[in-house]
């Protein structure tokens, strides 16, 4: 009993130290000058995260909006209020599901990638070199890759709002004859730009930070092996998908959940 | 002050987990030599350099250099020292993002504000030293591992420093390559009189190469001498593994229970 | 070298395009306009009863929307709901004084506004005046109490 109390608190001080680390981690890395240089890796690294990551946002978006519409469409025709489609549609996808299920996306398409490469550098001894070239890493491999995913999840979340809206309208409008201007008169007087698109968006910041934070740390303090690597790139997806989930309850709470 | 040695090592201790490293260290490493440090696989000998570079800290003891405590240095003299030393990883460490030409003008760029017509001079007059002058345009992935160490060589060396550490620098070349470059590191030594410490466990090489030399086993200088003295010394552990012999005082087996009753054991259990 | 220019030019395209689409939220989905706030006037109707109605709900006049609701708080001298709306500017000195307001409800589920309706009296309404003649929303429990009332009393 005694060692089984032992084991926990010894698995809470790992915890701890863990969480310490990654939070020094955090401030060595964000707060650096940057140069000409870094901005340069910066873009290159907002093309990597962001520009390749487009695509497949946008198709979920396109999808998960036309999904939406034809969902809501059966439920609403009952109450005969299909008026309301509009109005459905762009709340759920502002407040929920465009940063949630953006950040998502981010986090198995580009926060995977961002810790095996990470990691294969460190493998590669890439990072001990640059070390003793006396250049930091940190500021070096991770500040660029950080503040990449900073900008470029809250603007893929933009766009996923934008085609959802849209797949919303196609299936809506175009197929299942919601009146067009009902269905954007009733979203623009239901819809409010800093309650929902600005919540929506501080979530997608929030999101951005955990889960680019998560990525790049996972990459960083792993071991060095094949296999420690493909762990720390599960450990990536799923430490950053269950962050998601988590904060945004806290967040949807604090925001739309009265308690304030 | 040329005279004192530019590392001396003192009384390192280093443990990693509940595995003592290193239980009591002393080296000196005198200035523009090249001096080998060698023993078995295992034996921590890359873990001694990274002491030395201050990238790991020990648990107790002191590593300086140049008279400098590196392990009392704040990050920023840190970095500052290390500007003045080079190292050769074992497995090159380029920068896979960048090719050969940039991987070598990197240490020049961020030190330096020289101009880009400079650092041009400076990038081909070091891979001239080490023959690829013609991969410039290649990207590390299609370098074979010897020019790979070789591309490592020309980065190390581009600031001119005054200390080079080389993590095993013949594992797995062929023999022309390792030809190359143990040509290139006694080459560099004496044209550039730099302070070189080599780490490696290729018997023959590096003794042709070295001033002096250190052997660790157990985490304690077993032997230290001159290639000529240590060729013909007497104790059993250096003999064997200067002269490579199987089995001696490092035992070629794992430590195991008997081999016999180990049998046994199995078929009984059936 | 090359390379790096249309990297550039694909984050550049990137980021645009997610201004645009912050354009586009702000703009056709959350229905801001880009009318400046100037053209605009405050009058203020007290209610008995809001029932439903919330901050940001249409303003209409005729069907046509006129403005929207900037505020709803309790007025501690009567005891009722005091309501801040925001009117159109070019309707400022034109509404007689004796125009009513009324809290209305789109369709049987749909969300309530205010409806006004002119009056004839000579003197008009200006900024920051009040409406007197108001009607509160309809509760639907006050309307089935009545019907039920009434059907007990015959």
């Amino acid at each position: 009993m005694i060692e089984r109390i032992r084991r926990l608190g010894r698995w809470g001080c790992s915890a701890l130290e863990s969480l310490g680390d990654a939070g020094i981690f955090l401030a060595q890395s964000m707060f650096g000058i940057p140069s000409v240089e870094g901005i340069r890796l910066w873009l290159r690294q907002v093309h990597f995260v962001g520009v390749l990551s487009l695509a497949i946002v946008l198709v979920s978006g396109l999808f998960i909006g036309m999904v939406l519409a034809l969902q809501g469409y059966t439920i609403l025709v009952d109450f005969g209020a299909e008026d309301a489609l509009g109005q459905m549609v762009a709340l759920s996808l502002l407040r929920e599901l465009a940063p949630v299920v953006a950040a998502l996306l981010f986090a198995g398409r580009a926060g995977s990638a961002l810790t095996a490469e990470i990691g294969l550098m460190k493998a590669t001894e890439q990072l001990t070199s640059m070390e003793m070239i006396g250049v930091d890493p940190l500021r070096r491999i991770v500040a660029p890759r950080l503040w990449a995913g900073f900008v470029a999840l809250p603007l893929l979340t933009i766009g996923f709002g934008v085609v959802g809206v849209w797949g919303g309208q196609l299936v809506g409008v175009q197929w299942l004859g919601v009146f067009e201007g009902s269905y954007w008169g009733n979203m623009q007087a239901s819809v409010d730009f800093i309650g929902d698109v600005g919540n929506g968006l501080l979530k997608s910041l929030v999101f951005a930070l955990v889960v680019t934070w998560i990525a790049v740390y996972q990459g960083y303090a792993l071991v060095p092996t094949s296999e420690g690597i493909s762990r720390a790139t599960t450990r990536t997806v799923v430490y950053a998908s269950l962050a998601v989930l988590g904060l945004d309850f806290l967040l949807t709470a604090v925001m739309f959940g009265g308690l304030s | 002050m040329t005279d004192s040695p530019f590392v001396e090592v003192e009384g390192l201790h280093y443990a990693r987990g509940e595995t003592a490293i290193f239980r009591g260290i002393d080296m000196v490493i005198p200035r523009g030599q090249v001096t080998a440090i060698m023993g078995p696989s295992g034996t921590g000998k890359t873990t001694l350099l990274k002491l030395v570079g201050g990238q790991l800290a020990p648990d107790a003891g002191r590593v300086r250099i140049d008279g400098e405590d590196v392990h009392r240095l704040s990050r920023k003299s840190l970095f500052g020292l290390r500007r003045r030393m080079g190292m050769l990883f074992q497995s090159g460490a380029l920068f896979s993002d960048l090719n050969v030409y940039e991987n070598v003008a990197f240490p020049l760029r961020v030190h330096t504000d020289l101009p880009e017509s400079m650092i041009r001079d400076l990038v081909l007059l070091k891979l001239q030293a080490v023959g690829l002058r013609g991969a410039r345009e290649l990207s590390p992935a299609e370098l074979s591992g010897g020019m790979a160490r070789r591309v490592a060589l020309a980065r190390a060396i581009a600031l001119d420093p005054e200390l080079i550490l080389y993590d095993e620098p013949f594992v797995g070349q062929d023999p022309i390559s390792m030809g190359v470059l143990v040509q290139l590191i006694r080459r560099l030594n004496d044209a550039l009189g730099l302070t070189a410490v080599v780490v490696s466990h290729d018997i023959k090489e590096t003794l042709s190469i070295a001033d002096y030399v250190y052997v660790i086993a157990d985490g304690q200088v077993m032997a230290h001498g001159t290639p000529e003295s240590l060729d013909v010394d007497q104790d059993a552990r250096v003999r064997q593994f200067v002269h490579g012999e199987p089995d001696g005082p490092v035992p070629f087996h794992y430590p195991a229970t008997d081999f016999h009753a180990d049998l046994m054991d199995a078929g009984g259990r059936q | 070298m090359k390379r790096s220019k249309t990297m550039e030019l694909g984050v550049g395209l990137f980021m645009l395009a997610g201004i645009i689409g912050l354009v586009f939220l702000g703009l056709r989905v959350s229905g801001l306009s880009l009318q400046t706030p100037e053209s605009r006037f405050e009058l203020q109707a007290n209610f008995a009863n809001i029932g439903g109605l919330k901050p940001r709900a249409r303003v209409t006049m005729a069907g046509v929307t006129v403005g929207r609701v900037e505020s709803i708080e309790l007025d501690t001298e009567w005891y009722d709901a005091r309501v801040v709306m925001e009117i159109d500017g070019e309707l400022e000195g034109k509404l007689p004084e004796d125009s009513t307001a009324a809290i209305l409800t789109s369709g049987l589920l749909g969300e309530q506004y205010i409806g006004l309706s002119v009056g004839g009296a000579p003197e008009t309404l200006e900024g920051g005046d009040r409406i007197r003649d108001t009607q509160s929303a309809l509760v639907l429990e006050e309307l089935i109490q009545q019907f039920v009332s009434n059907m007990a009393s015959e």
